[in-house]
């Protein structure tokens, strides 16, 4: 780390970046040295990702130095910061599903002689990087589209380490992996940082990982370089303070008066298509209903199911003791439930449409007379939900897609207010989302629930399911295992349930 | 239980920022996507009162007028469509089939008010079937219209046996061909479909509809947004546009033609793509549709004037097609205010 005498690998100096009148990055610098894990820490909008794209030459930097092993390297297309070594792993794999391991491995360096591709080459040297990253029992033949996605993400490491990658930049890896994969990746960036010798920039909003691997940290705020210190200079504590720039007492929200009131949602024997237990349970006003287990138990399916966004095999769904007919999301809207999905980008935002559009589509009729939307009443019930999320916004004109992912998040929580909704299901309503932005969602969530909502949660997030839920319910194999009381849940109990087989004889109480 | 609609104020500070945010700060928005086609609109004109005498002259902006109508009417259907990231390659033919039916059904001494119903009754028909193939059975739009586009310019050969129906009483020939408050009959027409459509998209719970549809269907279902509806009843609107268009030829020409329509369907695109519609979808405005009409009206119309050899002319549309896509994609580089000022 303490590389005085040599130079760094990589340096940014002063760089500044707009995206027509907004600033984005606001003489932020940087540096990084071979060998090193240094994590990038800041909120949703703090500008990580634009600096990553600034690296990797996806955009261009309006000011500042870019220098790499010292030498100034001006403003590089994407190739040309590929060749001088800069490699990027995403969040979204840029890995093509229908194409084989091996293709993707060398997808634009494919060995071939006179355009025919040499099999047995292509083959040997995709498995050479396939070992690299340990991944020593894929078979380099299978598409990608085939593979989990921990192992997928292994194949984009490989990749990038293939194309002989000295710098490697992780933006979130970890967001979609389940904690044992995500485990196994960390390994693996250790590995590369001491044997490899690699120069390793983090980003994560699992603080956790920064502390697990990171060397040194840098934090960004709204744009500019705010500290960089050793990992062991920071505490947790101090960590999100200079992230968020304030203090955040309690991430989870203490809510007060605790009273459930009647029964606002009643899903009685629904059968998932091809499963054999039944899932039943209610949920009371100004109750919180965790779902817990583990990633593919059946969790999203079952929300979605009661959304009636997948159809399902049998099963009833009464919301506030009317009885929703299957299969439309319209239906189950008109009579107050509301669904957060966990993917955004492809099942929440309208990219091309603005915020208020985005806030206002699922009630439109709460803003219109005669079919007629009035924009009056629009932008009034835009301006009525939206100060309560900290959103940052230029304009209310502005399209949801150049908000950052935590931001998003928020305006999808807030077209669910603006409607009459009573029963709010929330497919992990913080997943890639900052601590400061979690902390507020926590804290609308809290709120809703005091003023009489039923709202069901489901999280991969063990404390979070434990912090904010009142009850939880563990599924495992698309079947209920287990009830918990938030008095008798623990981490343990809960994996415990998430491990056990339903029962098809299983009642709520 | 309480009104759930809005928490209760937080007890956590709200910062000076974001309270200078709920003020709402104005966005100065340009013209828009259509301010291209504005530009090369004006540029035209231009050069054309520059370059001629005859272009300002009533007669020829009477002709220009009704040459442009028709397309103009079937780029505003083709609007629709677009908007949800669909295509409708049937127009052209659902134009020939409604105009020669209505035909057909004037000679056989069917009073004109009918017969002009039953031609918007077989457009609508026909964009029907094409919103249940694309909505119920999950066809690619490309595809079933396609399959319409073959399916209504058989039928409309086979029914007049692919001869020109006429003549057509005076009555409803004087109906495209006549003047209203010294303007072409046309032009009021275009201008109603034109306000009546704009209102439907900008104004109405239908229009955002559209737009939700066009920007990601599944994030617009997931928010209660009825998708299959608002896909059938946007070709609905397309068929049924095509239908108007249909008539209005027949009456025009004074004659069902079988054939007529033919190829309309690319210029119907091309108008609206010039005019700003984005082909993925949720992009575009019916100013920017009728512009696109107009500029390739104005080409057509200032090649005649000029006696430039109507190949070119084909070129020029080629290459402005492009540019457009072009400048948009440009356009799209930059970060992005919602450039349709609903």
């Amino acid at each position: 780390m303490s590389t005085s005498t040599s130079t760094p690998r990589v340096q940014v100096k002063h760089i500044t970046k707009s995206f027509g009148p907004v600033q984005v990055l606001k003489d932020v610098s940087l540096e990084l040295s071979q060998g090193e894990v240094l994590c990038l820490a800041g909120e949703n909008g703090a500008g990580k990702s634009t600096l990553i794209k600034i690296l990797t030459g996806a955009i261009r930097r309006d000011g500042g130095e870019y220098l790499i092993d010292g030498q100034s390297v001006g403003s590089p297309t994407p190739a040309q910061a590929r060749e001088l070594g800069v490699g990027v792993v995403y969040q979204e794999l840029s890995l093509l599903p229908e194409v084989s391991v091996e293709e993707n491995l060398l997808m634009g360096r494919i060995p071939a002689s006179k355009g025919i591709v040499k099999r047995k080459e292509l083959r040997a040297r995709a498995v050479s990087m396939l070992e690299r990253v340990g991944l020593t029992r894929v078979d380099p033949t299978t598409s990608i589209s085939d593979l989990p996605l921990a192992k997928r993400q292994m194949v984009e490491i490989a990749k990038v380490l293939g194309a002989n990658a000295r710098i490697i930049i992780f933006d979130e890896p970890t967001t979609a992996l389940s904690d044992e994969d995500a485990g196994h990746l960390l390994q693996l960036i250790q590995r590369l940082k001491t044997e490899e010798g690699v120069a390793i920039l983090y980003v994560t909003h699992r603080l956790e990982e920064i502390f697990e691997i990171g060397d040194r940290i840098t934090v960004l705020r709204d744009g500019q370089f705010v500290t960089t210190g050793l990992t062991s200079e920071f505490t947790h504590d101090t960590l999100i303070r200079s992230m968020v720039g304030r203090q955040i007492e309690a991430l989870y929200p203490q809510r007060e008066h605790k009273q459930f009131g009647e029964t606002l949602l009643s899903v009685q024997g629904l059968h998932l298509q091809g499963s054999p237990y039944p899932i039943s349970f209610d949920v009371h006003a100004g109750e919180i209903l965790g779902l817990g287990g583990l990633v593919g138990a059946g969790r999203t399916e079952t929300v979605r199911a009661i959304f009636g966004a997948d159809p399902v095999d049998t099963g009833k769904v009464y919301v506030h003791g009317t009885l929703l007919h299957p299969g439309s999301p319209a239906r189950a809207v008109d009579v107050g439930l509301g669904l957060l999905t966990e993917d955004r980008k492809e099942l929440g935002i309208l990219a091309d449409l603005t915020l208020r559009e985005n806030v206002t589509i699922a009630d439109l009729a709460a803003v219109s007379q005669f079919s007629v939307i009035s924009r009056k009443k629009e932008i009034s019930l835009f301006q009525k939900v939206v100060p309560r999320l900290r959103l940052r916004y230029h304009s209310s004109e502005q399209t949801i897609s150049s908000l950052s992912g935590g931001n998003q998040q928020k305006v999808l929580l807030s077209r669910w207010l603006a409607t009459k909704v009573r029963v709010l299901l929330l497919d992990e309503p913080t997943k890639g989302v900052d601590v400061g932005a979690k902390a507020d969602i926590y804290q609308i969530i809290g709120d809703l629930a005091s003023q009489g909502l039923g709202i069901v949660v489901v999280s991969s997030y063990l404390p979070e399911l434990l912090g904010i839920c009142d009850r939880i319910i563990v599924l495992h194999d698309f079947g209920v295992t287990g009830e918990l009381p938030i008095e008798k849940a623990t981490e343990e109990s809960v994996l415990h349930l998430a491990s056990s087989a339903p029962s098809s004889t299983y009642t709520h109480t | 239980m309480a009104s759930p609609s809005i928490p209760p104020a937080s007890q956590q500070p709200i910062t000076a920022k974001q309270q200078t945010q709920a003020e709402e700060p104005r966005t100065p928005i340009s013209l828009g996507r259509e301010s291209g086609g504005i530009l090369v609109l004006l540029i035209f004109i231009a050069v054309l009162m520059l370059t001629t005498s005859q272009f300002l002259t009533l007669t020829n902006l009477d002709n220009l007028v009704r040459q442009v109508a028709v397309f103009a009417i079937l780029s505003i259907g083709q609007l629709f469509v677009i908007l949800t990231g669909g295509i409708d390659l049937s127009v052209g033919s659902i134009l020939g089939l409604s105009g020669g039916v209505t035909a057909l059904f004037l000679v056989a001494g069917v009073p004109p008010p009918l017969a002009i119903l039953i031609g918007l009754a077989v457009g609508m028909v026909g964009g029907l079937i094409n919103g249940l193939l694309v909505a119920r059975f999950k066809l690619p739009p490309f595809i079933a219209t396609l399959g319409m586009l073959g399916i209504a310019r058989g039928l409309v050969l086979l029914l007049t046996g692919a001869k020109t129906i006429a003549p057509l009483p005076n009555s409803f020939t004087a109906i495209a061909n006549g003047f209203f408050l010294g303007l072409p009959s046309l032009f009021w027409i275009l201008l109603l479909v034109a306000i009546v459509s704009a209102f439907v998209l900008e104004r109405t719970i239908f229009g955002r509809y559209v737009y939700a549809v066009g920007s990601n269907s599944e994030s617009a279902r997931l928010s209660g947004v009825p998708v299959n509806m608002v896909l059938i009843a946007v070709y609905c609107i397309s068929g049924l546009l095509a239908g108007l268009a249909g008539v209005l030829s027949s009456s025009r020409l004074g004659a069902g033609i079988p054939t007529a329509g033919t190829g309309y369907e690319l210029q119907a695109i091309a108008g609206a793509v010039i005019g700003g519609a984005s082909l993925s979808g949720a992009k575009g405005r019916v100013s920017g549709a009728v512009i696109g009409a107009l500029i390739m009206g104005m080409l057509a119309n200032g090649g005649n004037l000029l006696a430039i050899d109507p190949f070119f002319l084909q070129i020029a549309i080629g290459l402005l097609i492009i540019l457009a896509v072009y400048f948009d994609h440009l356009q799209g580089r930059t970060i992005s205010f919602a450039r349709r000022p609903s």
